[in-house]
Parts: structure tokens; sequence; C-alpha cells
């Protein structure tokens, strides 16, 4: 289960955590300012949140199987119900929402455990699209059907449908790579959050000019050029990790920094539009479960299919 | 541990982050009041206390409503340990003040919905005279305030499944009835108290 590979990787995520963890206390107690004192508290929030987000993840990596399904089965509907919480629905939607939530998801992800790919690639967008919309419209609400009906629909693709394509890394048949799908999707997590990281210290580092200041005030387009130029370096020098030669390994994390930078804007223009700042405040400093996995939404379906089409 | 697994049940559903404006003591029996919107919102308010708390408050729910069916009797009495008042026939024998003056004495909190029905909108309807009652008869009675938001999209008038939608629960700060106030008096004063606590936390 645990092999040399998975070793070093838990060690680089170990020893990032206690180096994240000491900075904030040193921080700490160093902070001479209001503003010095309030980063040095929102990143030991977040040190605090990460230890138990990154414990929670190893295990459930390590444990394997139907446990890594489950844990991002619980993520899809913690999301799914973050999404749904800030997003105006009505009495016609109750029954639709309540198979979405007790039904969509859990075959979702039952689809990934027993490896029926053909059903999981078109489960969510084909089936579950006529059943949401045919649902409400038998509940018989007119009223802005549309509207309710989109929203919907869109939250079970992030929420769900993107989602699940973390866990179905562990469907894949990769030749000469069998048995070791989990360092896979370790190192696929382990890319997406480091690009969120490097994005967020470059961003705040280096240039002035705005991706787009009305959605995210904090994206800059130096930051973006430093996170996605740092993180391939580090994706293409982890290549031993995954089933690529070097040079496919730092163009795939590529690709995936700059999808997941994507992932995390059009997450920010959800939110924009429903006019709040985090998805909830289940993980102190991070906000939701939605905030946290905004860059794996887009990432994670490329990812599975650069995989799929090139190393099966 | 029923009740144990219920409450997680609950958290799972609403999420279910209770906060709380002052720090209450819960040493002594306490009367929470809350706006109604859902048969939900006792269970929520239940199983946002703390587990040691939960097990000594009990919340007032309409008799013809939790005896209607097998589930809801099983629920009502095994797991919530409610206490069922008659809406349909009071008498002098099953008087529902009496029911909750006995509990309160035992030690035990209750939870109570003043405005006697589940309001779809959010406009906080008059309280009806129980809790006035209460006060008159428990001269030193606490009564705290509950504030509950999102609980009609976790389980609408009508329905019987819940969908999951994050709640708020928040708790006010303890009040007595002031030693001149009338019924009208007291009852606004509540009244007044739990829309303050509610647009604080819109």
């Amino acid at each position: 289960m645990i092999d040399s590979s998975m070793q070093i990787l838990l060690g680089i995520v170990f020893g990032a955590l206690v180096s994240g963890t000491v900075t904030g206390q040193l921080l700490k107690r160093r902070a001479h300012s209001e503003a010095m004192s309030r980063l040095a508290l929102n990143l030991n929030d977040r040190m605090r949140a990460w230890w138990i987000m990154v414990a929670v993840f190893v295990v459930s990596i390590l444990v394997g199987g139907i446990a890594t399904i489950v844990l991002f089965g619980v993520s899809s509907f913690l999301a799914f119900r973050e999404f749904v919480t800030l997003t105006p629905t009505r009495r016609g939607d109750h029954r639709a929402l309540f198979w979405a939530f007790f039904v969509i998801i859990p075959i979702q992800f039952t689809l990934v455990a027993v490896k029926w790919y053909g059903m999981f690639a078109v489960f969510i967008p084909v089936y579950a699209f006529m059943f949401i919309p045919a649902r409400i419209a038998v509940a018989g609400e007119a009223a802005n059907y549309l509207e309710r009906t989109s929203k919907i629909q869109w939250g079970l693709m992030v929420c769900v449908f993107f989602i699940s394509h973390v866990p179905a890394l562990m469907m894949l048949e990769i030749p000469h790579y069998e048995g070791r799908n989990a360092n896979l999707l370790f190192f696929f997590i382990m890319v997406v959050q480091l690009n969120d990281v490097l994005q967020y210290v470059f961003g705040n580092l280096l240039g002035k000019s705005k991706v787009a200041p009305a959605i995210s005030p904090n994206k800059t387009w130096g930051g973006l050029l430093g996170g996605v130029i740092a993180v391939t370096a580090i994706g293409g020098s982890l290549y031993w990790v995954t089933p690529f030669s070097w040079y496919a390994a730092a163009a795939i994390t590529c690709a995936i920094a700059i999808v997941g930078f994507l992932g995390d804007l059009t997450m920010s223009a959800v939110k924009r539009d429903l006019g709040v700042k985090d998805y909830s405040a289940s993980l102190p400093g991070h906000g939701g479960v939605l905030d946290r996995l905004d860059s794996v939404v887009f990432a994670a379906p490329l990812f599975f299919h650069l995989v799929r089409y090139y190393y099966t | 541990m029923l009740a144990t697994i219920m409450a997680a049940a609950v958290r799972l559903l609403c999420g279910c982050r209770p906060r709380w404006s002052v720090a209450i003591d819960f040493n002594e029996p306490l009367v929470y009041f809350a706006n109604h919107s859902s048969h939900f919102d006792a269970v929520l308010i239940w199983a946002g206390l703390p587990p040691t708390v939960r097990r000594r408050t009990r919340m007032i729910a309409a008799k013809d409503y939790w005896e209607a069916t097998p589930l809801r009797r099983w629920l009502s009495r095994k797991v919530f340990d409610a206490i069922l008042i008659d809406r349909e026939s009071p008498s002098r024998a099953n008087n529902p003040i009496d029911q909750l003056c006995a509990a309160l004495e035992s030690g035990v909190s209750v939870i109570i919905f003043p405005e006697g029905g589940r309001t779809d909108d959010h406009e906080l309807q008059t309280f009806r005279a129980g809790l006035w009652h209460l006060a008159r008869r428990r001269p030193t009675q606490l009564f705290v305030p509950v504030w509950l938001e999102n609980l009609s999209r976790v389980l609408p008038k009508g329905e019987f499944l819940p969908v999951p939608v994050l709640c708020g629960l928040t708790f006010g700060s303890p009040l007595t009835r002031p030693p001149n106030a009338d019924r009208k008096a007291f009852l606004e004063l509540l009244h007044t108290e739990l829309t303050a606590l509610a647009e604080t936390h819109a």
C-alpha cells in the first residue's frame, strides 16, 4: 500500500505542514501591526484546518478503495448542501432536491465503486439532467422554472459530477502502474492545492494588474504566471510518482494549474452572484468545503481524461 | 444512544453550528422559545444543545401530530422524549401549563413555539399566552430566545422527507419577567427580543 514514492510524498506534505505551522506561530509572536496579526491569525486557523484535512485525506487514501470513494462522496454531499443553501430554491424544488441528495449522489459514487465507466460518464449529464427538470415540472410550480432548474443542475455538475472524477482515478487501469493509483490521486490533490497556495503567495508578491477585479480582487496576472510556473516545475520534478515522463508530468501539471485557476475563478463568480464571501464557515480560515474544492472541480475531470486517453 | 445518533443525523442535514450571544448557565431549567416554520424546528434546537444539556431538555409537541403514525410515536417517545400536549381537547386534567411547570420543577428545560402554529413567511406572528402563564406561575423563570433560519427549506409544511440545507441557530440572552409587566407587555417584550435577535444575525 505505502510504497517508497508514497512515503516521500507524505514526507513532503508533512514537512510543508510543519513549516506552515512554525511560520504561523513565528508570525504571531513577531506581529507588530494590526494587519500582520490578522494575517497570522488567519494562517494559524488555516494550518489547523489543513492538518485535519490532510489527516482525513491521507487516512482515506491509505485505507484505499471504498474509504476514498466515501470521503469524496461525503465532500460532494457537503459541497452540494452549501450550494443549495445559498441558492434560492422554492417549495416546488423540494422533492427534486431530495432525489439529488439521497439518490443521485449515492448512485454516482456507487458507479465509481463498481468501475462502470460508461454509466459514470453519462449518469449526471444525461439521466439526472432529464430527471431533475421533469421532477420539478411534475411538482407544478412554473415561477422561475428555467432559473431554478439550471441552478440545481449546475450545482450537481460542479459539486457531484466534477468532484466524483477524483476518486474515479482509482478505476483507471494504467499498464505497468497497477495498484499505485492512490499515488496518482495524491499527486493530483497535492498539485492542485499547492497551486492554490502558490498563486496566493505570488499574487501577493508580484503583479498589479488583476485578471478579473470584479470577480476576485486577489488574482493578478503576475500571481497566475508565477504560480503556474512554480507548480509546473514542482509537478515535473515529481514525475517518478506518476506513470508520466518528466516532460509529460510538467505539461499535465501546467494544464491542471491553469484549469484549477479557472475553476477557482468560476466558483468566485458564483459567490459574487450570490452575494457571499465564502460558501459556508465549516472550515475555519478556509470558508466552506466548496471554497477548498473550488480549484479541484474543473481540474479533476481534465486530469482524469488526460490520464485516461493517454495512459490507459 | 438513539438520541446521539439522531443529533448527528440532524447535524448532517442542517450543519447546525449554534451561535451563542452570551454564555448560558445551563444548571437551572430554561424555557427556550423560538420562531416556528417546520416540524424540524424543535429537533434542530435540541440537536444544537451540548449533549449533557440535551438530555435534560424536552420539546413540547402536539399530540395529534406526533401520535398520528407509529414512526412519529416512536420518535417522539423513544428518541426525543417530547412532552406531548393535547391541542384538540384540553381539559383541567391535561392542562399543558401544568405539564410544563411540572417538567421545569423537576429540573428539565423545555422548548416552546409561542406563535402557536407554523408559518412559512419570516414575519413573526403574535405570541400566544402560554409563556405568560409560565412566567406568572414561576416568577424567576428564565426565557431564552432562539432564532431559527432556513428550517422551512429543510422540511416545508406538508412534506415528510427532509432535504439538507445549512440552518441558522442563534441563542439570545436569557430574560425574566419584569416585576411590573402585565401579560401584553411581557409577551411584547419576548417578541421584540426574538425579532431583535433575528435582525442582528440577518
